[in-house]
């Protein structure tokens, strides 16, 4: 059976065993939506350097639970932190503990009928405005009773950070979906993993929306470490829709294919968001991270950050694109890739993309691809120290403004863990 | 200590070192002056093993090695240090892990035990003391967003962490004010010891006021020219390179001429 026979029969059966839940109309836009737009080639230009359909040519399964293990992939400081576990793309509630008060976690489908249902209604799907292509649109088209819903309410800071663990167990296509939505001066810490069991060939599409209300503060951290065999498209779409505060970092390390879809919406005046994203590609790895920052009111801030280190046959893909709306005047808006290449056989591509239609503001962007810098190593070697480690110490220092933006201690050494063991650098 | 015979040596084809030969002793100071381009940083360069400079010829010897064989960390090893006309900036990597990663490194390579985080705090407090150095300054990002007159002490306070038994210290003096110059060289000071020996390359003779040099080279053209004591320095200082230019550029002048009418 080809690959579009099997997901439409997959579609189908979901749609006939759903009796009237509020998914299903939802579903079924967005299975059209997939139908005419399709997986993305590389003549679709927000994929023009990722080829992702491979993976669509093989046998898969759409993701069903399995019971697993879950302490092999707990992350450090899981002893103080609410955990929500999604196995092959649906949230797993026995796996799951929720410690603070402060954090509702209901399923989707049940928001839609319940006290959440006007949020839900209002920024279910918001990210597809931004991603038009049939990938965001198969996320949605297969939204269950697996997807999540998220709420913090009004002024209250949930007093455990949340750690979502994303886990693939076997061939399988999973397809997480959560909504997140912060109530006014409200504040959340997340940090999201994603991890496979055994090493069979997967792919992770998956969709965080985050809705942060005025005066709310979003903390949010991606660590991106699967095995060789394991892809993944991970979107994290912020909405902020008033005056508020979103971090965001995003750390890619392992992985066939890793793309990420980074969005800030800023919906109100003097919003403020900080994008930081460490790549370290080897092997045949790909990293793509495109991000979009969208300013539609005055006086907002945003800054973003990206480093990239790219080894052996790594490559890494950097597309930011930044809008400025007629209305968003005053507006603050930086961006900076930087990179630096390893290996005769890394590559990069990296491209700033701004579209500015206010004329009263300030924005700047640039990037830079070089080599590891040969006075510095000289000078570390001068005072001792081996090549080898000279070159690690080096990169963990270019490494290092991004991780040190990670506000959690535990999970800042773990990433300068992950990163200084790629690197073969004890400090 | 340090045999150099004949050496030559060059960058990108270019041959700047044309044959230079010095000896050095341990407890000894020596200074090497000349103009600018006359070769005094491509000979720290080669001496402690830059790469993107070659040997064309000749050898050095550093304390019964053939020096030119080892790579930079392993002259390190063996007790060279280089003082850095322009110390490098390191972002994100913290200069007390980084002195204390040089200072382990090469505690290896001489087959001692590494200094636990005791031991190697007790003797950073110790030498932070002679170097009149601040905390703060260490906790820094190395040399990131540092004064010229702070890199150069960080330079001269790792190389009192290290012990070099030969420091090599490249234009120290460019870019210091007087005061920072008496820093520097009070640390310089205090280091020596009749088992080092150090080998300044400076421009002026202002920084020989401070560390006194047994010896006194001019290098020009590739080659050193005159050598005296340190009252050769103040010659130099009082007539200006221009004497030395002129006397070596006259003698050329007449070897070329005797050439073309043999």
């Amino acid at each position: 059976m080809d690959t579009t026979t099997y997901i439409k029969e997959q579609f189908e059966q979901l749609q006939s065993a759903d009796s009237g839940s509020g998914l299903s109309a939802k579903r079924q836009d967005a299975f059209a939506a997939f139908s005419t737009m399709g997986i993305p080639t590389t003549r679709h230009e927000e994929w023009k350097y990722t080829r992702i359909g491979g993976f669509f040519n093989k046998s898969f399964e759409i993701g069903a639970s399995k019971q697993i293990d879950i302490d092999a992939y707990r992350l450090p400081g899981h002893e103080v932190a609410n955990e929500l576990v999604f196995v092959n793309g649906q949230y797993a509630q026995d796996l799951s503990t929720i410690r603070s008060a402060e954090l509702n976690v209901v399923a989707l489908e049940d928001a839609l009928t319940n006290e959440y249902a006007e949020i839900v209604n209002k920024h279910f799907n918001h990210s597809a405005q931004y991603l038009k292509d049939g990938i965001n649109a198969l996320n949605t088209a297969f939204v269950t009773k697996g997807a999540v819903f998220i709420a913090v309410k009004r002024g209250k800071i949930v007093s455990h950070p949340v750690y979502i663990y994303n886990i693939t167990d076997g061939q399988v296509l999973a397809l997480p979906r959560t909504l997140v939505h912060l109530g006014e001066n409200a504040q959340i810490q997340i940090v999201e993993t994603f991890a496979n069991v055994g090493n069979a060939e997967s792919l992770t599409n998956q969709v965080m929306e985050i809705v942060v209300e005025r005066d709310a503060i979003l903390d949010y951290v991606k660590i991106q470490n699967e095995h060789a065999q394991a892809s993944q498209v991970s979107t994290t779409h912020i909405r902020q829709t008033g005056k508020s505060l979103a971090n965001a970092v995003t750390i890619s390390l392992n992985g066939a294919i890793v793309r990420n879809n980074t969005n800030v919406v800023m919906e109100d005046a003097y919003c403020e968001a900080h994008l930081y994203g460490l790549y370290y590609p080897k092997g045949n790895t790909l990293i793509d991270n495109h991000t979009v920052v969208d300013n539609a009111q005055p006086n907002c801030y945003s800054n973003e950050l990206y480093k990239g280190m790219l080894d052996e046959n790594g490559t890494g893909v950097f597309n930011g694109k930044i809008f400025v709306r007629q209305p968003a005047q005053k507006t603050n808006a930086f961006q900076s890739n930087k990179n630096v290449l390893l290996s005769d056989t890394a590559s990069v591509n990296t491209k700033p993309q701004l579209e500015i239609f206010a004329d009263d503001v300030k924005c700047s962007h640039g990037c830079t691809v070089g080599k590891l810098d040969e006075e510095g190593l000289f000078y570390l070697q001068s005072r001792g120290v081996p090549e080898r480690t000279a070159k690690a110490m080096l990169l963990h220092g270019f490494a290092g403004d991004v991780i040190e933006k990670i506000k959690i201690g535990v999970i800042r050494e773990y990433v300068d863990g992950l990163v200084s063991e790629r690197l073969g650098y004890e400090a | 200590m340090l045999k150099i015979d004949n050496l030559q040596a060059g960058i990108e084809g270019r041959k700047i070192l044309k044959g230079i030969s010095l000896d050095i002793k341990p407890g000894e100071v020596h200074a090497i002056m000349g103009p600018n381009g006359s070769g005094k940083s491509t000979l720290a360069s080669v001496l402690a093993g830059r790469k993107d400079y070659e040997v064309l010829g000749g050898s050095v010897e550093f304390l019964g090695k053939d020096l030119l064989d080892l790579e930079p960390e392993e002259r390190a090893g063996e007790g060279l240090f280089l003082g850095f006309q322009y110390p490098v900036e390191i972002p994100g990597l913290s200069t007390t892990n980084f002195i204390k990663t040089a200072v382990n490194e090469v505690r290896k390579y001489r087959g001692e035990e590494p200094l636990d985080a005791v031991k190697f705090l007790k003797l950073m407090k110790e030498k932070m003391a002679l170097m009149n150095i601040d905390q703060s300054l260490l906790s820094r990002s190395l040399n990131e967003g540092f004064s010229g007159g702070e890199k150069k002490r960080n330079e001269i306070f790792q190389m009192a962490m290290l012990e070099p038994k030969l420091a090599i210290l490249d234009e120290t003096d460019s870019g210091l004010d007087i005061d920072a110059i008496r820093v520097v060289s009070n640390g310089v000071n205090k280091l020596r010891n009749k088992d080092n020996a150090v080998l300044l390359i400076t421009h002026y003779q202002r920084l020989l006021d401070y560390i006194v040099p047994d010896f006194v080279h001019v290098l020009y053209k590739g080659r050193i020219v005159k050598s005296g004591p340190k009252e050769l320095a103040y010659e130099l200082e009082e007539k200006g390179y221009d004497f030395i230019k002129n006397e070596i550029d006259a003698a050329e002048l007449a070897d070329q001429v005797a050439e073309i009418n043999k």
